[in-house]
């Protein structure tokens, strides 16, 4: 904006005593907050005795941060958002305007061809060893999270319905495949989809008796539900081998005809010559979980724009409307929660082949919170919005892995995974700060007459049930 | 046709028998007994807190009478005994739809798609419970351009083609109140129950409405089920009236037997026949506001 600059030097003094007395404040909000989280240690001692030790520099880096970054914010950057408000309202431009860029009319585009450019790309920049981190705990765990989201998206964002026990139809999946291959050696492609039908069938069952419940009870009763399911996979120990898990689950092949089986002669590695490597299985994988990922926003958007995922939405505006037009809305909720398990089972058969090995350890409760936290920061109800939430959640937190960095700042024994759940909250916070819809907050009609207009945020609910 | 009640004429839409309903010890109808004609509008009128909204609730299904038989006599000869129906069951199979006092709009969805979702039923079966039409198979794409087409019949009947592809949340009251009545409408109701639709509507809304009403009855041949405080709607479009005070029904007839009921004046706190509707207002007014 051309006159932003001539302004932005003139600061007014007032804003400058706002801007220390908040800074002040607010270092002294971090001081209370982190004393106990980050200014104290415990580790053990010699004797095994649990002792604690003051980290005053820590803790120091921790307030300095508040408080700058409060003075910074009340003295620089508000005003300066302020004053290109208000030049833009004195130029008459409207707050959002309606053409859009390149980037933004063509982004699934960019972002498809970019997802399937991926492996290519990493392989010619590190090496098919090197690409093996950014291939499978970058590219695969983010599409995991993405399509888990989406899954789960069909149930609380569409249908309204919270469900706070979507991990179980994830294990559901896993424990599907990885028993049936164990036992009867069938194949990935055939337990794939009959994992689906197994957690759709459970999404069934367990839908029964509580798509009566709504609200607050649903989400605790699902809750339970989730947690039910895996003490069963912890305690029956003679089929699902306990807290120990199942391991050497098989691998999946490419449609039976090249395998990633080391020992077998049809190794994909062998058969093109290739030097062995695992990552060959990664990428592999890495094209199935896009294929699922794809599949499901095809499914979600065509079921969108059909009457039963109407009814969903409609369900989440208001359920006794929904009743008054005749339509059955405990079997729409059903469909909406076998759907959305459906989804899940997917998932977790493909967890089961890559990972080789499935525990109850997988499907904790923390599970289901991040899976919702990506549903409800991308924006309930937008494919993209989620698709967005899971690369900066969950591409987030591996990076933290990566930030060796970090420990020039904190010293040398700070390992940055630890805070992950404290800046997945920060981050949380500022979101619903700042976009308190999530990051696609607006949802696209299903049909028009003259023009698709998105319909804001303010106008849908959340559901009730 | 498999006709059946001999006390039923094929006149007779929809009849209320010795209908109870009891909350705790609260008795909010009593014995009511009442008679809807085809192709007519009758009008349930009532101080506030009479039961008219609950008798609408015993009839949709909403509630599930203490007391009572509810029959719903459909075009084709078929009976359907309501207090054994659930309430979707009401809409879907004996064809009769509501409205409901504090307007129920799905204010997320578009004004199109509010009447589309009222098309549920017919377009799930069109599309093969979904898995016909995921596959692009069957008559469903033929059946939901139909649907579209009949909610733009009901759009331009209802004064909200403008507003089609606005969210419904975003509609001014009065609008909102017209999509309520044309969203029940394409549900393809036989009988069609509103409850005080012209509560809150200024005095242009309200001519609109009364448009709106009567070109229902007379284009689709519904018949009206009509709650109503606002006297002016009640004698200009109502062909039958029935006035119930403390769930019980105090008077029958037509509009202007109504009016000159003394039990019916004295329900309205007594005041002289010219009085009435002045009075009524101001309750109205005062009272809910
Ligand atoms: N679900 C309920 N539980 C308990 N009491 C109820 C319930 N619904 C209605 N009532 C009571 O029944 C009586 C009749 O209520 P109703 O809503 O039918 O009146 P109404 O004639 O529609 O009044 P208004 O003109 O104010 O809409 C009232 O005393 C009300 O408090
Ligand atoms: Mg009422």
């Amino acid at each position: 904006m051309p006159n932003t600059n001539s302004t932005a030097k003139e600061t007014a003094p007032g804003v400058m005593a706002q801007a220390v007395k908040e800074g002040l404040l607010a270092g002294v909000l971090a001081f209370g907050m982190f004393l106990l989280y980050v200014g104290v240690e415990t580790y053990q001692n010699i004797d095994n005795a649990l002792v604690w030790r003051m980290r005053w520099g820590l803790l120091a880096i921790f307030v300095a941060i508040a408080a700058i970054g409060r003075f910074l914010v009340v003295g620089f950057v508000k005003p300066h958002i302020d004053r290109r408000k208000l030049a833009k309202a004195k130029a008459g431009i409207p707050e959002v305007s309606d053409e859009k860029g390149f980037f933004h009319r063509h982004f699934l585009k960019i972002a498809l061809i970019f997802l399937v450019l991926y492996p290519p790309i990493i392989v010619s920049l590190n090496g098919v060893q090197g690409s093996l981190k950014y291939v499978d705990n970058f590219g695969i765990q983010i599409l995991i999270y993405v399509m888990l989201a989406w899954g789960l998206n069909v149930v609380v964002g569409l249908a309204g319905l919270l469900d706070l026990g979507y991990v179980a139809f994830y294990a559901v999946g896993a424990y599907s495949y990885a028993l049936l291959s164990d036992t009867f050696g069938l194949s990935f492609w055939l337990l794939l989809p009959l994992a689906g039908i197994l957690a759709a069938f459970w999404g069934i069952i367990l839908g029964f008796p509580v798509l009566r419940l709504r609200g607050d009870y649903l989400a605790i009763v699902t809750l339970a539900f989730g947690e039910i399911i895996r003490l069963v996979l912890m305690n029956w120990t003679e089929v699902t081998g306990g807290t120990a898990g199942i391991s050497g689950v098989a691998k999946a092949s490419i449609f039976g005809i090249w395998s990633f089986d080391v020992g077998a002669d049809n190794n994909f590695a062998k058969v093109f010559g290739l030097p062995m490597s695992s990552a060959y299985y990664k990428i592999f994988l890495f094209y199935v979980i896009l294929a699922l990922c794809l599949i499901t926003a095809y499914v979600t958007i065509k079921l969108r724009s059909m009457p039963i995922g109407r009814a969903w939405e409609a369900l989440r505006e208001d359920e006794i409307a929904c009743r008054s037009l005749g339509i059955d809305t405990v079997k729409t909720k059903l469909t909406a929660f076998a759907i959305g398990a459906m989804f899940g089972g997917f998932a977790g058969s493909f967890f089961a082949a890559r990972q080789g090995f499935v525990s109850p350890e997988s499907f904790v409760f923390l599970e289901s919170a991040v899976i919702l936290a990506i549903v409800v920061l991308g924006g309930m109800g937008s494919l993209t919005g989620i698709a967005i939430a899971a690369v900066v959640m969950i591409g987030g937190t591996e990076l933290l892995r990566e930030m060796e960095f970090l420990k020039h700042v904190f010293g040398e024994d700070f390992t940055p995974e630890l805070y992950r759940m404290l800046l997945f909250g920060l981050a949380m916070v500022a979101v619903m700060l700042f976009k308190p819809r999530g990051f696609v907050g607006s949802r696209e009609p299903t049909a028009f007459l003259k023009e698709r207009k998105a319909v804001s945020g303010s106008f849908t609910k959340e559901g009730h049930g | 046709m498999t006709s059946g009640n001999t006390t039923m004429t094929r006149d007779t839409i929809l009849k209320v028998e010795h209908l109870s309903m009891r909350f705790g010890g609260l008795m909010a109808i009593n014995d009511l007994s009442l008679e809807a004609r085809r192709g007519e509008i009758t009008a349930l009128i009532g101080p506030n807190g009479a039961g008219k909204t609950t008798v609408f609730n015993c009839i949709t299904g909403f509630y599930k009478p203490t007391m009572g038989m509810i029959t719903m006599n459909r075009r084709n000869g078929e009976q359907h005994l309501l207090e054994r129906l659930s309430d979707f069951e009401i809409t879907k199979k004996a064809k009769v739809a509501r409205t409901f006092q504090n307007i129920r709009l799905f204010s997320g969805l578009t004004v199109l798609e509010n009447l589309l979702v009222a098309q549920h039923n017919k377009l799930m079966k069109a599309s093969g419970y979904t898995i016909m039409g995921l596959l692009g198979l069957g008559s469903y794409k033929r059946e939901a351009e139909g649907s579209i087409e009949l909610a733009r019949q009901w759009l331009e009947k209802a004064d909200l083609i403008d507003r089609a592809d606005d969210p419904a949340g975003d509609l001014p009251y009065g609008a909102q109140r017209r999509l309520e009545i044309a969203r029940a409408m394409c549900t393809g109701p036989e009988l069609l129950c509103l409850d005080e639709p012209a509560a809150g509507l200024n005095p242009k809304e309200s001519l609109a409405l009364n448009t709106l009403l009567n070109s229902i009855r007379d284009e689709t041949g519904t018949s009206i089920l009509l709650i109503e405080h606002d006297m002016s709607v009640v004698m200009e479009i109502s062909d039958h009236v029935v006035v119930l005070e403390y769930g019980q029904k105090i008077s029958d007839g037509t509009p202007d037997h109504v009016k000159n009921d003394p039990k019916v004046i004295a329900a309205y706190l007594g005041v002289d026949d010219d009085e009435l509707e002045d009075v009524i207002h101001e309750e109205l007014d005062g009272g809910s506001h």
